[in-house]
Formats: structure tokens, sequence, C-alpha cells
């Protein structure tokens, strides 16, 4: 695909156009989506490199929840562009969109009810070669080793949290999409959910973070999106986030 | 010990074998209704009727074809699996978005028109299929048919076989996790649709071999699966909607209920699943092994 595209135009014009380092792994431009009568993406564009951390902050209910299922196709009902490795998958069913290397770890964690830890871990199929072994991934979760028999629900919300990451590290799926990790999480678990995305991003892990905990987004992330109404409406390089400090807090609102 | 409740062992023991024989048929059929209601959400009221022309698949088979009970016992349930994986596409898959209570009117529809079309075809009396296996063993304390133990043994099988398949595989796993949440099974990578075809073929065809193993037993007829499903409907809501180990051990469990019944208070072995069914909701309305969704 047409490598060393730069990530430029994805954002509003305050954004400076940022280097040309990576090839582009996730493209999204125009991005409409709609549940039912209600119109929540109004024309999402933004642009991830490979090999980088992006996260897209907002407010409660701005599409960041709903930008993430609709790039992993959950939602019928989309339209515009969302290219992954050079492949349009606005079309595709979301089974398609994860043999093509996406996997999500959703906001509610989704860790089922009716199957063991272990079960649950190794639910999702593994779509490409290069993924983590299983034996990699209980070194780094090694209390999912140990509860591996326990009913996935019964571990405690970080650990549900940890599970949740774990099991999408072995399909051999490049693109990760963590829909708010430390959501409700203590802060000994949020440090290690950090030292965990970076774990992943030095692995060669892809990974769009939507986060409101906007200090925590800042000691992962490559570059923030922020995300309003519906649409991306600023962009910050994480090197540049002291200068912009004051904006930022505006569009949170915090 | 039998001459102090007053009931001679060939006569109670004879119920509790007519009552497995049915227990087994229960069993089956409310596996095939808890696994299709699981996954899809519908309760297929049509499962009588496919138990039903599983019955008469194997009939025609034999009749027209020549084919033995021994091939009808996979091919029956296999042909009319193919024509519930065509209602799953064809009309099914166009209503989950909709209420439950569509999925029930459609299958039920479903199965009015099938008994329809065969007793139009075949008449309301029933047509008589062949005991494959003819004679039985003689106990001492009562005489086991040969064709029963087999119906009793192969039941148990199946239902052990499917129960394993579903609770401890990886196979099984995505079934329960469709459940679930099938939105994010599919982003996981698995054909969820697909899969929810096959399972209603799978449930279809345990309809269907229920049928094969009960040609030979009772007369194969267009009603034959009306007079049974109003019973497995209640062993489905006393084990628990949807519960794979809870329709097996109800379905037994009521099946030799029943036989004890009819030795003891013959009067009450038509009513007595019902009563316990009416016990079981006022207690544990999500049913013995259900759990409150």
């Amino acid at each position: 695909m047409d490598a060393n595209t730069p990530a430029a135009g994805a954002a509003g014009s305050a954004a400076a156009a940022p280097a040309a380092a990576h090839r582009i792994l996730l493209e999204v431009s125009d991005l409409h989506a709609y549940y039912g009568e209600s119109h929540v993406l109004h024309g999402m564009t933004f642009t991830v490199p490979e090999g980088e951390v992006v996260t897209l902050l907002g407010r409660n209910g701005a599409g960041k929840t709903t930008t993430m299922r609709a790039i992993m196709g959950m939602l019928k009902s989309r339209k515009g562009s969302i290219r992954f490795d050079g492949v349009e998958t606005v079309d595709l069913p979301s089974n398609k969109v994860a043999r093509l290397g996406i996997a999500l770890c959703p906001e509610e964690r989704g860790i089922f009810a009716g199957l063991n830890v272990q079960e649950n871990l190794l639910l999702p199929p593994v779509v490409k070669p290069g993924g983590l072994s299983d034996a990699e991934v209980y070194e780094l979760f090694p209390r999912l080793l140990e509860r591996r028999y326990s009913q996935g629900t019964k571990l405690s919300g970080g650990e549900q949290q940890m599970l949740a990451i774990a099991r999408i590290l072995r399909t051999g799926a490049k693109l990760l999409l963590l829909d708010e990790p430390t959501e409700g999480l203590a802060p000994v678990i949020v440090q290690q959910i950090g030292e965990l995305v970076r774990t992943l991003k030095h692995k060669g892990f892809t990974i769009v973070l939507v986060e409101q905990n906007f200090h925590f987004a800042a000691t992962v992330a490559d570059r923030h999106y922020v995300v309003e109404h519906g649409r991306v409406i600023d962009m910050f390089r994480n090197d540049d986030i002291e200068a912009n400090r004051d904006k930022l807090a505006s569009y949170l609102g915090v | 010990m039998f001459e102090l409740i007053g009931v001679p062992p060939a006569v109670l023991f004879g119920q509790l074998l007519l009552g497995l024989i049915n227990g087994a048929f229960y069993a089956i059929l409310s596996l095939g209704l808890a696994v299709i209601f699981g996954l899809l959400n519908v309760i297929n009221f049509a499962h009588g009727a496919q138990y039903m022309m599983g019955a008469f698949a194997a009939w025609m088979l034999l009749t027209f074809a020549g084919i033995p009970y021994w091939a009808a016992l996979v091919v029956a349930p296999v042909l009319v699996g193919a024509t519930g994986i065509v209602v799953e596409r064809l009309l099914l898959s166009r209503i989950y978005h909709l209420d439950h209570l569509y999925g029930l009117l459609l299958t039920f529809g479903l199965a009015l028109i099938l008994e329809g079309v065969f007793r139009s075809q075949f008449g309301s009396g029933g047509q008589p299929y062949p005991n494959p296996l003819p004679g039985g063993q003689n106990l001492g304390f009562m005489f086991l048919p040969n064709y029963r133990a087999w119906v009793v043994v192969l039941s148990l099988a199946v239902c052990l076989a499917t129960w394993f398949m579903i609770e401890r595989t990886k196979l099984g796993s995505y079934l329960r996790a469709a459940t679930e949440r099938p939105d994010l099974v599919q982003a996981f990578g698995v054909n969820v649709p697909r899969m929810i075809t096959l399972t209603y073929g799978f449930g279809v065809g345990l309809a269907a071999l229920a049928g094969v193993l009960a040609a030979p037993i009772y007369q194969v007829s267009p009603l034959m699966g009306s007079n049974l499903i109003i019973v497995v409907f209640a062993v489905v809501v006393i084990g628990g909607m949807g519960s794979i180990l809870g329709s097996i051990v109800t379905g037994f469990g009521l099946g030799l209920i029943e036989g004890l019944t009819k030795v003891f208070y013959p009067e009450a072995s038509n009513t007595v699943v019902f009563v316990i069914m009416a016990i079981v909701l006022l207690i544990k309305p999500a049913g013995l092994f259900g759990t409150a969704k």
C-alpha cells in the first residue's frame, strides 16, 4: 500500500502535520454511523500509523465507542471509508474484519460468564500468524494461569480487564482497539495497564485507545485525537501536549 | 418388599422401562429445543413436526427406497436437518430482531402446515414400521425387549455426546459464548450467522433422530409429534429454558416419574408432569437448572 503517506489532513486545522515516520495502518475517512434513526458519527476522519499508540479522547457520548464498533464492523449502518492495511472494510461483516487482523477489547470487557478463564482466553480464533503464544500470554498475565479454571466473571474487575486484553493478543491481530481499559479500576491497576500498553507497543502492536482519563492517555500514547459530536476536531502529538494543555482541558471539560 | 407395596416386580419394572423410553424421547427432544433456544432465542414450536418428519423419513426411505433402519438412523436426521437449514435461512433469519413471540408463531404455523401436508398425503392413521431388533432378554425380574434397550442406550449416548460437545469442546465454547454475546463472538472472527444456521439444523436433526427411534415403537403418523411436544415443552420449562444438562436430566427424570405414577396412581399419569411444572415454576421460575436472564 501507499507507504509513508503523511497522516495529515486527518485532524482539524490546529494540528500540525505529523512526521511521516511510519506507513498508515488504519485510515478512517468521512465515517458516518447510525444507531437506528440516530446519526452518531458525522464524518470521523483520522489515521493510525503502524506501531503507534493513538487515543481517541472526548467526553461521554462523543462517539468514541461507536467509532470502535464501526471500525470493527459491529454496526450495520455505516458509510464512508475505513481502510485497514490497504483493504477497504466499511462493507465487511465483523468476522471478516477480524480476520484481517483487527481485534477489539470492548468497553464492558465482554467476559463470558458461561466460560472459564482459560476458555475465555482461548476463545478468539487465531486469524494470522505472529500472535503471542499461550506461554507468552501467561507470562504476561501469571494471574490468569493461576485462575484458569475459575468462571470468567468471578475474576476481579482488574483481572477481567487483563483477561479481555490478553485474549486478543494471541490471535495475530496487528491492530488492537482498547475501549476504556482503565474505566472503574484502582490506580495501581491503571498503572499496570499503562505498563502493559507500553509493552505491547514495544512488541509491535498498533493500538487505538479510547480514554476519558487524559492523564493516563498522556503516559502511553503517541498522539491524541479529540472527538466531539461524532467527528475529530483536533489532534495533538503527545510531545506537544504540555503546550496545549489549556486547549485540551477546554475540549474535555476538565 | 414388592409384596409390601402391593405391586408385582414385573409391573413395576415394566412401567419404569416404559417411563425410561418416554424419558429418552423427552430428553432428546428437549435437548434440541434447548440448543436452538440458547443460540437462536427461538422457541421452536415446529419441533414436534420435525420429529414426525424424522419418523416419516425413515418410513419413506424403507418403503420407497428399501433403505433399512440402520442407514435411516443417519440419513433421515441429515435430510430433515437440511430442511431445517432451509427454514432457518429462508424464514427464521429474518425475524431474529423481533420479539420471541414471532419466532414462536412462525414455527407454530410451520408445524401446522407440515402436519397438514403429511395428513393429506398419508392420512391420519399410522403406518407400521418393522422392529429392527426383535426379541428380548429375560432379566429374571422382567422381560427387556432388545429394541427398547437400544433406544435407551442410544438416547443416553446421544445426549451425553451433545452435552460433551457443548460444555467441553472448543466448538462448544463458541456456542456458549455466542449465546451470551453473538456480536462479540462474531467480532473475534467467528462466522456466527453460519453457526446459527448449523445449530438450528443440528437441533432439528436431533428431533428427527428421536422420530426414527420412535418409528418402530409407535405408529408413524402425522400427529405423533403434536401429542408429544406439549409434554416436552413442560420438560423444557421444568429443566430451565436453554439448559443443556437440565433438559437431559429432566427428560429422563420426568419419564421415570410418569412411569412410577402409572404404577401407583394411574389416574394422575397424564397430568403429573404438568403438576410438577406448576410447582417448579412457583418455587424456581427459571427452572431447576436455569439461570434467570
